[in-house]
């Protein structure tokens, strides 16, 4: 066992963060949207879930930093919009905010808490749903609905699914 | 400086960051111009990985539905129903040309001209953002696409190209929000412009609210838009109602009722003509009627007194085969019955065929071929002989039996006006 100096200083808060594997951090936001794109196919049902926007909260939850956060934010949403019709940044935009601020939240409450991450996926995933729609309002003149009853149940259904799914992740992390 | 930076790092960087993105919205939403690198990179990241998926999975499922199923009818099938679709939208076209009144110059023309040529492409995925309705398709600008060009299955259209990368092209379905055709009603001729809905369902726009259109009418593309070639399905009229301006008109697209999996993307499109209305009622063929059965009695057979030269057996009742042979004493005499004054002398019915006193057509009129000897059959007098005294318009003079009888018979045997009824 190796007790390098470096180490012992290491600071608080980076050893609360949780490190990924390369491999990991390359195949998940891959799969992520990959899944997008080709389950909905063949499982219309589950077109509901943004296995992206849960990637985005999940890493930006785990990581607990904002630069981190958000450049992952960024990269999944532009990622997302390269592949859809939409105008380059807008999801970019969104999960940039999605990201900075669930990794603010991150370095403020334990998120390894399964409550917390149910409540912090719902709240997000409103977040994303609102900040997208005045987007849409607002940059690009379409009239979308306002229909927050779907979202409610839409976001239970991704909060459902992101839980299970922050889970399974969790057995990606490397154990520092 | 330096500490308020790193003081306030993290929010500068997110400041620069959603800075830098809208200024990249703003460029693409003012311009009208996307900015192709990074859909390209990730258009290439993205579709290598996702045709692999789809290979496996289609292998994996492909595996189990061949080693159960049939052993290679699966590639066969595939193979065939990619020709099936060629061929069916070749044959629209063909009996398009070939039901014009000029076959010859629709076989010219056809000669002259040569089909659409499309290019088959595989669906490998869909839209990123939740509910799109943009598909990704493996045929790309290495293939001949390119944006702009109609999407189509033998069912309808489909859609069009949106974006053409090298690997890989985006294509708007016909239920997207954005999307619009120019259509043309089948049997109206009304012309609109179909437009997606975000819905299963299309609307056709920019009917006046004068125009006649049904429930039913079958869509065809215009090509007014210069995207989609004249003369495909587009989509049936479900409802129909007025609105401010214009008609509400909502259209169930006919391409992609079986799915969107396999599409022809149109490299070189040929217009063609809309095909013609059917029949709404086909013609039922009835047969004519049958003549009504002919009685026949053995004294009928011979021919009558007064009856034309060669003319057949005359039928009807007894009543009326009576009547006729007075009519034709009467017409013998130059005598026509009922304008005579009153008190005027009326035919001598004493020249009764069959009568003693008058010899076997001499009371036949003019010109008419003399009977064969007629001689009498007491033996085989009508059934209703016995009434027909009662019958007679006028009373003849009272004769013996035998005569009377051999009138009876004459007259059974009389020219009748009367033929089947047709």
């Amino acid at each position: 066992m190796d007790y390098s100096s470096g180490r012992l200083l290491v600071s608080q808060r980076e050893r609360q963060s949780s490190r990924f594997r390369a491999w990991v951090l390359l195949a998940i936001p891959l799969a992520a949207l990959l899944f997008q794109i080709s389950v909905p196919r063949f499982f219309q049902f589950l077109g509901f879930l943004d296995m992206p926007l849960l990637v985005v909260i999940y890493f930006s939850l785990m990581w607990r930093s904002q630069i981190r956060g958000l450049a992952i934010g960024t990269l999944m949403g532009l990622a997302q919009d390269s592949l859809s019709h939409d105008p380059l940044g807008m999801f970019g935009i969104d999960k940039t905010l999605v990201g900075y601020f669930a990794a603010s939240v991150g370095v403020r409450l334990d998120v390894d808490n399964a409550l917390l991450r149910l409540l912090l996926t719902f709240f997000f995933y409103l977040f994303h749903q609102c900040l997208y729609w005045v987007m849409e309002h607002a940059l690009l003149s379409r009239q979308p609905a306002f229909d927050i009853q779907r979202w409610l149940v839409l976001g239970l259904l991704n909060t459902i699914v992101g839980v299970s799914l922050y889970h399974f992740l969790d057995r990606l992390r490397e154990s520092v | 400086m330096e500490s308020f930076l790193n003081r306030y790092r993290n929010i500068t960087v997110l400041l620069l960051v959603i800075f830098a993105q809208l200024v990249l919205l703003a460029v693409q939403v003012k311009n009208d111009q996307d900015v192709r690198v990074i859909r390209v990179w990730t258009i290439t990241a993205v579709t290598p990985v996702a045709r692999v998926v789809e290979t496996v999975r289609g292998a994996t499922v492909g595996f189990f539905q061949n080693y159960f199923a049939l052993h290679n009818a699966d590639a066969e099938n595939r193979r065939l129903r990619d020709e099936v679709g060629r061929l069916r939208i070749e044959n629209i076209f063909l009996k398009n040309e070939l039901s014009t009144a000029d076959r010859a110059k629709a076989l010219q023309v056809f000669q002259s001209k040569t089909a659409s040529k499309l290019v088959a492409a595989t669906v490998i995925g869909t839209g990123a953002a939740t509910g799109s309705k943009m598909v990704l398709v493996d045929a790309g600008s290495a293939a001949g696409v390119q944006r702009g060009m109609a999407v189509v299955t033998p069912d309808g259209i489909v859609g069009k190209v949106i974006a053409a990368y090298p690997t890989g092209s985006e294509v708007m379905l016909v239920t997207d929000a954005e999307f619009a055709a120019g259509v043309v009603s089948q049997k109206t001729g009304v012309r609109g412009t179909l437009k997606g809905q975000g819905t299963p369902t299309c609307k056709m726009d920019y009917v006046p609210l004068e125009e006649k259109i049904e429930v039913g009418d079958v869509l065809y593309t215009s090509g007014d838009d210069r995207i989609f070639p004249r003369g495909f399905p587009a989509g049936v009229v479900k409802v129909v109602r007025n609105g401010q301006p214009f008609k509400e008109i909502l259209v169930e697209p006919t391409g992609l009722q079986h799915g969107v999996d396999d599409v022809l993307i149109v490299v070189q499109g040929v217009h063609q003509e809309i095909p013609p209305v059917p029949p709404a009622n086909q013609p039922v063929y009835i047969s004519p009627t049958a003549p009504p059965e002919q009685k026949m009695p053995a004294a009928a057979t011979t021919p009558a007194a007064g009856a034309p030269g060669g003319a057949p057996a005359p039928t009807g009742t007894e009543a009326d085969r009576l009547r006729s042979a007075y009519k034709a004493v009467g017409d013998a005499q130059n005598h026509v019955f009922g304008e005579g004054l009153p008190g005027s002398k009326p035919p001598d019915f004493t020249k009764l065929p069959g009568s003693p006193s008058v010899p076997p057509g001499a009371n036949a009129p003019a010109g008419t071929k003399p009977p064969a000897p007629a001689t009498p059959k007491p033996a085989a007098p009508p059934q209703a002989a016995p009434a027909q005294p009662q019958t007679l318009p006028a009373a003849p003079p009272k004769q013996p039996d035998s005569q009377r009888k051999a009138n009876q018979a004459a007259g059974a045997a009389g020219p009748t006006g009367q033929g089947p009824d047709h």
